[in-house]
């Protein structure tokens, strides 16, 4: 367990000093929510669309986290160093995996403040706690598939293109489940509170799939091996 | 700095190895051994193969053909176990630019269960107290960034250090600071092995050196 | 089909002093499977287009039928195939690139028949659906699976060390077990929610006689035969060019010593 709040601890005192989270990645989901409301042109449709733009605009946004949190160890070869020094490689995907997790809350809290804003949603009590239900449940599953997919292109080369087309399919399950429950608890029409805790239950169980997968595969993924 | 004493004489034990990343012999038939507490220099021009074998002893690239052993583990077995007990520093340092240098350090150090006192010991012993110790990564001298690079070897507690050109982009002044720090280091029963393509050195003590040419060893001058 | 047998560009690939008798990719079994594939297809061609009799609903068009069911039944063989192949791959680390070749093989394979599968699936969607294109979880999971695999490939195809290749795919390969039943089940929730306009079920509504489904069984064995025939081939061609690495080893072993020695 020391080990993974040393990486965990360590990712995020790095992001906390380069602060790219906060002057690059929450400007850019801002402004991705800007857009949509810009491309659909109509409040009626926004409040309806708002739950999915916003995880949309999460997904793009965490693939920005996921990619800079192995470029801090890729960029003076640090990644080799932290590997040789622990015995169990799955505690660094733990310890990344919580960075992440750290990261994307603060990311998602901020967008749903962002859908309120430009959106005009509403959250009552009841909803409350099913969007942060939600939030919780959706922002682990984000990071597990994040962190593991990075970990799967880490010092290939062409990385950058090649994360979104490998991770956004496995994240589709994700985006349904965490749309469906957000637009729940945002008191939508179409959908009852009920069904959007229904949700949860799916977005709980990726989480746990790609956790446990992350953890079975980082070893053989990060295997120094040229 | 505490280390174990390693009872088996020979650290590294490599006859007739071939290396061949990419279908490229960089190492076609190297012997060579290494003994505990050795100051070894490896020398030879670009491309005679010392940065493979470097990397071969640290577990890092694959064993094509030959035998090799390293802190007695035999290394087409297990290159996982010689990469924990084996400290690699290539031409990067692998540290974190936004990390202080004993925050790098000590970073280690928690990943070892080293504890702060440990860190601030070494920290002082490889010349990095006081106003350096929270100099941002980023900030410090190729010579200061090289010796946190080689702290952070010591407080893992690695017991061979193979170093990729250490002497490299460093002023007459961060040289004899690392040749200090080898001095310490092979004292406590590290073994280090660097590779250098300087013709002569006028280090104290002088190494062992190693001549390397087309992915062999052609010289060995004790 | 054409013969693609690479025959004498394996030759050329290794170089004078091997045998050239031993070096393409056809053995005597390969052939008969070749001769079978096509010896199939052109039955299943001639049935699909000449013999069977229209729908009564959907009429011609139920033709496509014979193309379209066996190339996802491949598709998916391929995929089962390629995750079976990258598991054992894992797990048998040490000097086993074969079922790494024998994965990508039938990756490769796997997405051509699914873009078919996708393609004809669309065309007879067209003609009996009035759309192209329906949000059904079938549809949609087969979607997924075909842009989980062109990511597969892009990831095969990027010049790193063949280990490395080979373990990060093999993941790759296995995670999608994982993603596919997920997509499935979360498609079918989705859509579950919502009240769809009535759709045709092309399967449940074709009255299929005896010789169509014969010939629809036929259409699955050759493509299945196809799939083995193009998967051996292809796997084989990558030996090759493995091979080649380690035949040129000793050659470059040998000319690093007279390097050496002429020095």
């Amino acid at each position: 367990m020391r080990n993974v709040f040393a990486v965990a601890r360590k990712d995020l005192v790095v992001e906390w000093r380069a602060r790219l989270l906060l002057v690059r990645v929450l400007p850019f989901a801002l402004l991705v929510l800007v857009l949509f409301a810009v491309a659909l042109d109509s409040e009626a449709l926004l409040e309806r669309a708002a739950a999915g733009l916003v995880w949309l605009a999460a997904m793009f946004a965490a693939l920005l986290v996921v990619q800079r949190c192995y470029d801090i160890e890729t960029a003076d070869g640090a990644l080799d160093m932290l590997l040789t020094s622990v015995v169990e490689p799955s505690r660094v995907f733990f310890g990344k995996l919580l960075a992440v997790v750290g990261q994307l809350l603060v990311l998602v809290v901020v967008l749903v403040g962002g859908a309120v804003v430009l959106y005009g949603v509403r959250v009552d009590a009841a909803g409350l706690v099913l969007l942060v239900t939600t939030v919780v449940t959706a922002v682990i599953g984000l990071a597990s598939v994040g962190t593991l997919y990075g970990a799967v292109v880490a010092q290939l080369t062409g990385r950058d293109s090649l994360l979104p087309l490998l991770a956004m399919p496995v994240l589709a399950p994700l985006l349904i489940g965490a749309s469906r429950a957000t637009e729940a608890a945002f008191g939508s029409r179409t959908i009852d509170l009920a069904t959007g805790w229904a949700w949860t239950a799916l977005l709980a169980v990726f989480a746990v799939v790609f956790t446990a997968a992350g953890a079975a595969s980082f070893a053989t993924l990060t295997e120094p091996d040229a | 700095m505490n280390l174990p004493d390693e009872s088996s004489d020979s650290v590294i034990q490599l006859r007739d190895v071939v290396v061949a990343p990419a279908g490229f012999p960089a190492l076609a038939g190297a012997t060579l051994e290494v003994r505990a507490g050795e100051l070894v220099a490896l020398r030879g021009a670009n491309g005679a193969g010392k940065t493979t074998l470097l990397r071969l002893c640290a577990g890092l690239a694959p064993l094509a053909r030959g035998a090799a052993s390293v802190l007695g583990v035999d290394l087409s077995r297990d290159r996982a176990a010689v990469r924990r007990s084996v400290g690699f520093v290539g031409h990067r340092n692998g540290l974190y630019g936004e990390l202080t240098a004993r925050e790098n350090v000590a970073f280690v150090g928690a990943l070892v269960n080293a504890t702060r006192s440990e860190v601030d010991a070494v920290l002082e012993e490889f010349g990095l107290g006081g106003r350096v110790a929270d100099t941002r990564a980023v900030a410090l001298s190729a010579g200061q960034r090289r010796r946190t690079a080689l702290a952070s070897l010591a407080v893992r507690r690695a017991r061979l250090w193979l170093l990729d050109e250490p002497h490299s982009a460093l002023d007459a002044d961060s040289r004899q600071q690392l040749e200090r720090v080898f001095i310490q280091a092979t004292a406590a029963g590290v073994t280090v092995v660097y590779t250098t393509h300087e013709r002569s050195s006028n280090s104290q003590p002088m190494p062992r050196t190693i001549t390397m040419d087309a992915g062999r060893v052609v010289q060995d001058h004790a | 089909m054409s013969d693609t047998t690479p025959t004498p560009h394996g030759a050329a690939l290794l170089g004078a002093g091997t045998a050239r008798r031993s070096l393409g990719t056809a053995t005597p079994a390969t052939r008969i499977i070749g001769l079978l594939t096509l010896a199939t297809m052109t039955w299943v061609v001639v049935s699909a287009f000449f013999i069977t009799s229209p729908d009564v609903v959907q009429g011609d068009s139920v033709r496509i039928m014979y193309a379209h069911v066996p190339a996802a039944w491949v598709a998916y063989l391929a995929f089962v195939t390629t995750a079976i192949a990258s598991g054992i791959s894992v797990v048998r680390r040490h000097r086993t690139l074969g079922f790494d070749r024998v994965a990508g093989a039938s990756a490769e394979v796997g997405v051509l028949f699914m873009g078919l599968a996708l393609v004809t699936g669309s065309l007879w969607g067209r003609l009996t659906w009035g759309t192209f294109w329906q949000w059904d979880p079938r549809l949609t999971t087969t979607l997924f699976l075909f842009i989980t695999y062109v990511g597969y490939l892009a990831v095969r195809r990027i010049d790193a060390s063949p280990e490395r290749r080979a373990k990060r795919s093999a993941v790759l390969a296995l995670l999608a077990v994982l993603e596919i039943p997920l997509v499935h089940f979360s498609v079918v929730l989705w859509r579950s929610l919502h009240q769809e306009a009535s759709v045709l079920n092309p399967d449940g509504d074709v009255r299929l006689d005896g010789l169509m489904l014969f010939t629809l069984f036929s259409g699955v064995v050759a493509f299945t035969l196809g799939f083995v025939w193009l998967v051996i081939h292809r796997q084989r061609l990558q030996a090759l060019v493995d091979l080649q690495g380690t035949v040129g080893l000793d050659s470059a072993i040998a000319a690093r010593a007279t390097e050496a020695v002429l020095r």
